[in-house]
């Protein structure tokens, strides 16, 4: 009942949705104030359908209720609850009406925004997110319908992938998600500026929070995944370039570009027909993100049951939305006015470069997860790009992008002097040389590349301080200035740390496998692992062998610190996974994978260890970009015209 | 002279892209790893194809036949043959098997031939779809089944 209730809300969403992308934007053109409100109503009610929707899903999901196809063909009684919940989502249909729940959330959180948003602008936004509404809620329930009944209905399901059962993994998605939809606020605020032929630095103020909520949703989103992928796939790797992270790669870089400009735009009242463009590329590339991931095109980890006609539906509505808008955009770019001018050297022109380098970035990911897609569809063979295109490509493009990053923030805007300007940089340049050089004289291995990413990373870093150290007087005086500006220095701190981590964890990492006996010990890192033995034991629904490791702790006499890694068994469907075994010593990680028994000695076992030097900044630093967004996005928009 | 500078600007944009697609270009002829089936590296072979020149990494792919793994030595060396039903080539790892590797189930092997004809294998990729088959693989076996059914009468 409860499911057909949840079907029923559904429809009656897309009903709604029909409505909101015609009645508002009607509404706005013939200046009707009460056709313009209904925007805002049908926003709210259809988050609220969407909810009763997903909350049925949900509650067949907790039940077990396997009379409900969806249910029977992902779920299963021997699961923990919380992991039958987060199987909602770990399947095509349910992640689909995820994504559209999320969307109904952003949709009725601007209609619920009263920031003196002009109605009719903010009817014209609703109306495009209705329009978006519409084409997908009518995906789901033609292609991807999760509320179909089977008759008779099953005794038992047929589970998930039990390498999906764990804690980060059902957490995940929604961020993710939560990111690559909020990008289409910033695409319908495209869109009602197009029509409206109205492009100013109100309105990317206006915009500018919710490119930065979506941002650091996205943020967030990527820094679970990888740190999933980091310990649940026992590779000792963090990010492997699968296509479906590079599909939450590009939106990314897309949207770090549109912050900035954004930015520029609300300041300066200039790069107004490059901002519109970016935020039709950033929500675009999300949708590609969900083409790629949901179409089976792509051969990954992630890659779910293949079902072309899901593939041509998304393909259609990606090509709808992405090419009516760029048709408007075409129409209506001329009737773009000119910003504000500023000269060859300025904030502006570094801000611009650096939107150029990242659109340039995403354009080199793009290519790199599309070109097997290509060949594959011309039957021209099957190929894989892999980590060693990614390297050669980005990494030319890194050291300007970062020189950049160091000298934009201490120019000033409209027409900065060039001399002074680096005239100022002269001591963080110093630092960052004896940081290279120190570094390069060090028997480390990984040169010449190491000293090349420490140059650039140390340089973000340090011009970074530097600028935030000149600004607030040596620490003197803090309140004059925007939190804008605190939100750059902590995710440009954010970044040069994520640089660092990612080169010492690739670069600097020791790795062991060896054949271990109860007894035996290894050395690495600087510590003494010693292998104690395994032992079997049941868990919630698998079986394990759990292997126990003791490392001397700090004190060195009686305090020890334990490693647990297992083995798992799981009967249904039958699959062996790995859970490794983490600890971090400071900012160092051991990480330890139990491998295969010896069949002749049951006792003896294939154990990989690997130490990652300073892995734990690759977290920090992510971290900090996420909370620069957020102190970014607490602005005020009086404090920022007040500086 | 607006209109000259931003011409100028475009120059250099247009300048960046394409140096970037002409690196990412390269790097792609450099970086790419095809995906073939023993049988395709038997003819390469027979064609002495620079495919199969010892040190040209590639990717093979198949399924594991039942009862040719060896159990691992003391360096962790194990070897295993990958067949797609016409052909087999044997393949040496060192190291951990994925989770997922078992005999009689599809694996797909990155790495290059040796100059006695062996695939020394740097990396194994066992994902599956539900039906504990890498699509690579499944499409393969499909393709070269539909060709032999062509061929038959």
């Amino acid at each position: 009942m409860i499911i057909e209730l949840g079907h029923f809300a559904l429809i009656l969403a897309l009903v709604i949705a029909g409505v909101q992308s015609v009645v508002p934007m009607l509404g706005a053109a013939r200046g009707n104030e009460a056709w313009m409100r209904l925007g805002r109503q049908s926003a709210v009610s259809m988050a609220g359908l969407i909810s009763i929707a997903f909350f049925a899903l949900i509650h067949a999901y907790a039940l077990s209720d396997f009379s409900v196809l969806n249910v029977y063909q992902n779920s299963h009684t021997l699961k923990p609850a919380m992991y039958k919940i987060a199987g909602v989502w770990s399947n095509h249909e349910g992640s689909m009406l995820l994504w559209i729940w999320m969307l109904a959330f952003w949709g009725a959180a601007v209609a619920r925004w009263r920031k003196n948003l002009p109605l009719a602008f903010q009817a014209r936004v609703i109306s495009v997110q209705g329009m978006i509404a519409f084409g997908f809620i009518l995906f789901i329930l033609l292609t991807s319908n999760p509320f179909l009944r089977i008759d008779p209905p099953a005794a038992e399901g047929l589970d998930m992938n039990p390498i999906l059962q764990d804690p980060l993994l059902a957490i995940h998605p929604p961020f993710l998600y939560a990111g690559y939809v909020g990008f289409s606020v910033s695409f319908c605020f495209a869109i009602a500026a197009l029509i409206e032929k109205k492009v100013d630095a109100e309105w990317a103020a206006y915009l500018r929070p919710w490119v930065l909520a979506a941002w650091v949703a996205l943020t967030v989103g990527i820094t679970l995944g990888a740190s999933w992928a980091y310990y649940e796939l026992g590779w000792g790797g963090f990010w492997f370039w699968d296509p479906v992270e590079n599909a939450s790669l590009m939106p990314w870089l897309a949207g770090t570009a549109l912050l900035h400009s954004v930015s520029v735009l609300e300041k300066r009242a200039t790069l107004k027909s490059w901002t519109i463009f970016l935020a039709i590329f950033a929500f675009s590339l999300s949708l590609l993100g969900t083409f790629l991931v949901r179409s089976g095109v792509l051969t990954s980890v992630h890659a779910f049951a293949v079902d072309p006609a899901r593939g041509i539906f998304i393909l259609v509505l990606l090509g709808g939305v992405t090419g009516g808008a760029l048709l408007l955009y075409a129409l209506r770019a001329p009737y773009i006015t000119m910003g504000g001018s500023f000269k060859p050297v300025s904030r502006e022109t570094a801000l611009l470069l650096n939107n150029v380098f990242l659109f340039t970035f995403a354009a080199t990911v793009f290519m790199g997860t599309l070109y097997p897609v290509f060949l594959s569809a011309l039957d021209a063979g099957s190929v894989s790009v892999g980590a060693p295109y990614y390297s050669a490509a980005l990494t030319p493009l890194l050291i300007p992008f970062a020189l950049l990053m160091g000298v934009g923030p201490g120019l000033s805007w409209k027409e900065a002097q060039l001399m002074p300007a680096l005239k100022k940089l002269a001591a963080p340049m110093a630092a960052t040389l004896v940081l290279v050089c120190v570094i390069s004289l060090l028997p480390l291995p990984g040169r010449p590349f190491t000293s090349v990413m420490f140059f650039i990373a140390g340089w973000v870093l340090f011009a970074t301080v530097n600028e935030f150290l000149r600004k607030t007087g040596y620490l003197r005086s803090w309140r004059h200035l925007p939190r804008s500006f605190y939100g750059m220095t902590l995710a440009h701190t954010g970044f040069a740390l994520l640089l660092i981590g990612a080169v010492t964890t690739t670069s600097w990492v020791t790795e062991k496998t060896l054949w271990m006996s109860p007894r035996d010990h290894v050395d690495i890192g600087g510590h003494q692992v010693m292998f104690l033995g395994t032992e079997p034991g049941i868990g919630d629904n698998y079986d394990y062998d759990r292997g126990n490791f003791s490392i001397p702790g700090a004190s060195q006499l009686d305090d020890f610190i334990f490693l647990k890694p297992e083995k798992r068994w799981y009967p249904a469907p039958e699959r062996m996974t790995s859970e490794t075994a983490l600890h971090l010593f400071g900012l160092d990680m051991l990480y330890i994978v139990l491998g295969d028994q010896d069949e002749k000695n049951p006792s003896r076992w294939v154990v990989r260890l690997y130490y990652h030097p300073f892995v734990g900044l690759l977290l920090v630093g992510a971290a900090l970009i996420a909370l620069g967004g957020l102190t970014a996005m607490s602005a005020r928009r009086r404090e920022e015209v007040a500086k | 002279m607006r209109s000259r500078r931003r011409l100028y600007f475009i120059l250099f944009v247009m300048g960046c892209i394409f140096t970037a697609a002409g690196i990412s270009l390269y790097s792609l002829r450099q970086a790419v790893s095809y995906f073939y089936m023993p049988h395709e590296v038997k003819d390469f072979e027979a064609q002495h194809s620079a495919v199969t020149a010892p040190g040209h990494v590639f990717r093979i792919g198949g399924l594991v036949e039942k009862g040719t793994l060896t159990k691992p030595d003391k360096n962790l060396t194990l070897q295993f043959t990958v067949t797609d039903t016409v052909a087999e080539q044997r393949v040496q790892y060192t190291g951990i098997l994925p989770d997922l590797f078992r005999e009689g189930q599809g694996v797909v092997a990155t790495g290059s031939l040796d100059d006695k004809g062996l695939f020394i294998a740097t990396q194994l990729l066992a994902k599956h779809d539900e039906k504990y088959m890498p699509p690579e693989v499944a499409k393969g076996l499909k393709k070269l089944h539909a060709d032999m059914k062509g061929a038959a009468p």
